[in-house]
């Protein structure tokens, strides 16, 4: 599903990524952890396209495409998602409209009619369930004085809706409490299916408690150094980072 | 002398007799006043303060005919004129250039206790009109001045004491013509004690290869415990230059929304005059504009707070593109006396190109420690990060863009109270971004 080969990414002139190779398949789950600074943030914002990061090197492939050549909207059309570590409030841009608006430009993308008004909002209202998300914030302004949890729930939300085959979720753990955290992450879990895959990256190994990844990547200085199963996310938690750095 | 103010000045000496012969007393007895302030004073000079952008001269340099004789056009407006705003009012009036347009079979539903025409017919000798006209408006204002000097017609609207007018009334202005043309109008809209309107004036200008010019003043009376709502939008072609210039006066306990629209123009100088003479009362200032090719928009806005306990929410925003310019000058002034004011104003613009140029000028001038009162500026480009996130989730760039500036202009719009006018509102702001022309497409006065 995602070959990434030997990435090279910079933003402002200051390289980050320096030749990351990353192989997911269809079912897996892949954590993705590290040290502040190493380029978790950076991976996943490359890999959605901002245009602020510039590659420098390397290729990655998503669904047979050729991934970094395609604009951001082109590539969440092919089925790629990310869920912001800091999801942005869009002011005057209610919920509904926002969803509406990416619903029907991956349909249109797709070949498809726009959805109606009503299986649209027949939609929204079964997704919300998903992460239990008030009706009330769907109304509202996108995150628009959202709390942290009601940001991170907002962003599963909005992958439920679109249905991606990967998900990257960047960070969905931090500033969550531990009930929030349940949420978010039964929400993945009900999106799981053995065509789709995840890429999560967190920092802690909390998390993968409730996400059970099948591989575990630890980041460090732009690149994977070291890749394993869940059990290597444990030796993390245990050991710390400066056990990575040493090696 | 300038060159671009002489030609008036000449039209007016050679053709005093014509002019005031087709019009009323009432208008006639205040321009030989007018005549000498502008030969004495002259335009303000391009780069002076408050007209650092609006050149005045280059405005009305253009060799505009005027209808003095008062030649009628063969149209009526109602059968041919669909206004983009339908079905809003109850009662729906032009002005073709600057004659009244005589509105055959527009079924105008005239409220009681409203009194509304021509206002040529309210100043004959003691007319109605006669002890409002040119009370509030400054004839050392150059523009009224020219207004006075040679204006001839104009829409007259008085509601009586306690009357509450429910759906608005509104008036069309188009401007029509073969030749280079300026319209000169008044708009005196008297609202007596405990009465409610609202009056919603629309422009527009169909020419795409004529030059043409509107010269408005607007004086509003607003009573003890009255409530007016004036909205002014203009959807003008990039040929028409307008200056319009608004005068309000507010007594005690009165409450008053003057919201202006710029969808299209060319070249506009707004202003607004505002003071409130009473205690209790209140204003809410909006304005929005959007400009683009080489469009500019000027407004201009000075409230006097002279009566304490007074409250003024103003609030201008812009979206500048292409090499267009924008302008706000924004001048809150509480008189020593006026405790407990509450003023706050607020001008934010969105600059989407290199070229495009915004100018801000917020100013308090406060005379009394007991107020509250605070005014604010910010120019930006749109957040490339909010673009990043609507394109992640599969729009394209063009519809994050669109989405966002329709989101820009949401609060202006929110402050109209009439909910047809909001929703038809953001529908004219949609489509103007999308770049869909709305003067002329719903509109056959002009021939295609």
């Amino acid at each position: 599903m995602l070959k990434v080969k030997d990435l090279h990414a910079s933003i402002s002139g200051k390289e980050i990524l320096k030749g990351l190779s990353l192989e997911v398949n269809e079912g897996e789950v892949h954590a993705i952890m590290g040290p502040n600074g190493s380029g978790k943030s950076t991976l996943s914002m490359v890999l959605a396209g901002n245009p602020a990061y510039e590659v420098t090197g390397g290729s990655a492939e998503f669904m047979g495409k050729d991934l970094l050549s395609l604009p951001p909207e082109t590539r969440s059309h092919e089925g790629l998602f990310l869920g912001f570590q800091y999801p942005v409030e869009i002011p005057g841009v209610s919920m509904v409209n926002f969803m509406r608006a990416a619903v029907n430009a991956k349909r249109k993308y797709l070949g498809l009619p726009p959805m109606s008004a009503t299986e649209f909002l027949k939609m929204m209202r079964e997704k919300r369930e998903v992460v239990e998300l008030d009706n009330k914030l769907a109304s509202r302004s996108v995150n628009e004085g959202f709390s942290g949890g009601e940001k991170k729930r907002n962003e599963i939300f909005q992958m439920a809706v679109l249905e991606p085959k990967l998900a990257i979720l960047d960070e969905t753990d931090s500033g969550l409490d531990i009930d929030a955290l349940r949420i978010v992450a039964e929400g993945v879990n009900k999106l799981k299916t053995a065509k789709n895959a995840t890429i999560v990256i967190t920092h802690y190994q909390r998390l993968l408690d409730y996400i059970k990844p099948d591989f575990v990547h630890i980041l460090y200085k732009g690149k994977i150094v070291k890749s394993g199963g869940p059990d290597l996310a444990l030796e993390l938690e245990e050991r710390g980072y400066d056990w990575i750095k040493e090696d | 002398m300038n060159k671009a103010l002489q030609q008036y000045l000449t039209l007016y000496s050679e053709n005093k007799d014509l002019i005031c012969s087709k019009s009323a007393p009432g208008f006639n007895v205040w321009r030989e006043q007018a005549y000498r302030n502008l030969l004495a004073e002259g335009l303000p000079k391009h780069g002076s303060e408050n007209y650092e952008i609006t050149d005045l001269a280059e405005m009305l340099a253009p060799d505009f005919g005027l209808n003095i004789a008062r030649i009628p056009l063969d149209v009526n407006p109602a059968d041919s004129f669909k206004c983009g705003l339908p079905h809003l009012s109850s009662a729906l009036f032009f002005m073709l250039n600057d004659m009244w347009g005589e509105s055959k079979g527009a079924r105008n539903v005239l409220p009681e206790g409203v009194e509304i025409g021509p206002l040529s017919r309210y100043m004959q000798p003691a007319g109605e009109a006669t002890e409002f006209y040119g009370k509030i408006a400054d004839l050392l204002n150059p523009i009224v001045a020219l207004n006075t000097m040679l204006v001839q017609e104009g829409l007259f609207l008085k509601v009586k004491k306690g009357m509450k007018v429910e759906r608005p009334i509104q008036l069309v202005n188009i401007i029509e013509a073969m030749i280079p043309l300026m319209a000169v109008r008044r708009i005196l809209l008297i609202v007596e004690e405990g009465a409610e309107i609202k009056l919603l004036s629309c422009d527009h200008s169909n020419s795409r290869e004529k030059t043409s010019a509107s010269l408005t003043v607007t004086e509003i009376f607003a009573a003890k415990g009255s409530r007016v709502e004036f909205y002014d939008m203009e959807e003008n072609g990039s040929l028409s230059n307008r200056l319009s210039t608004l005068y309000l006066r507010q007594e005690e306990d009165s409450h008053a929304v003057v919201e202006s629209f710029t969808l299209h123009n060319g070249m506009t100088r707004n202003e607004f005059h505002c003071e409130f003479a009473g205690r209790g009362s209140s204003l809410k200032l909006y304005g929005l504009g959007i400009e683009d090719h080489h469009n500019l928009l000027d407004n201009y806005s000075r409230i006097a707070h002279n009566a304490g306990d007074c409250h003024t929410d103003e609030l201008f925003k812009y979206i500048v593109e292409d090499e267009g310019r924008g302008a706000f000058t924004g001048r809150i002034y509480v008189a020593p006396g006026a405790a407990k004011t509450e003023a706050y104003q607020s001008n934010r613009n969105l600059v989407t190109s290199d070229r495009a140029r915004m100018f801000s000028k917020p100013q308090l001038e406060i005379y009394n420690d007991d107020v509250k009162c605070s005014h604010g500026s910010a120019t930006g480009q749109l957040d490339p990060m909010q673009l990043f996130y609507m394109r992640q989730r599969g729009l394209s760039d063009d519809e994050a863009r669109l989405l966002l500036k329709q989101a820009f202009m949401a609060d202006v719009i929110q402050g109209v109270s009439l909910d047809l006018l909001r929703d038809r509102l953001h529908n004219l702001v949609e489509r103007r971004f999308i770049g869909q022309d709305l003067s002329c497409s719903d509109c056959e006065v002009c021939p295609k």
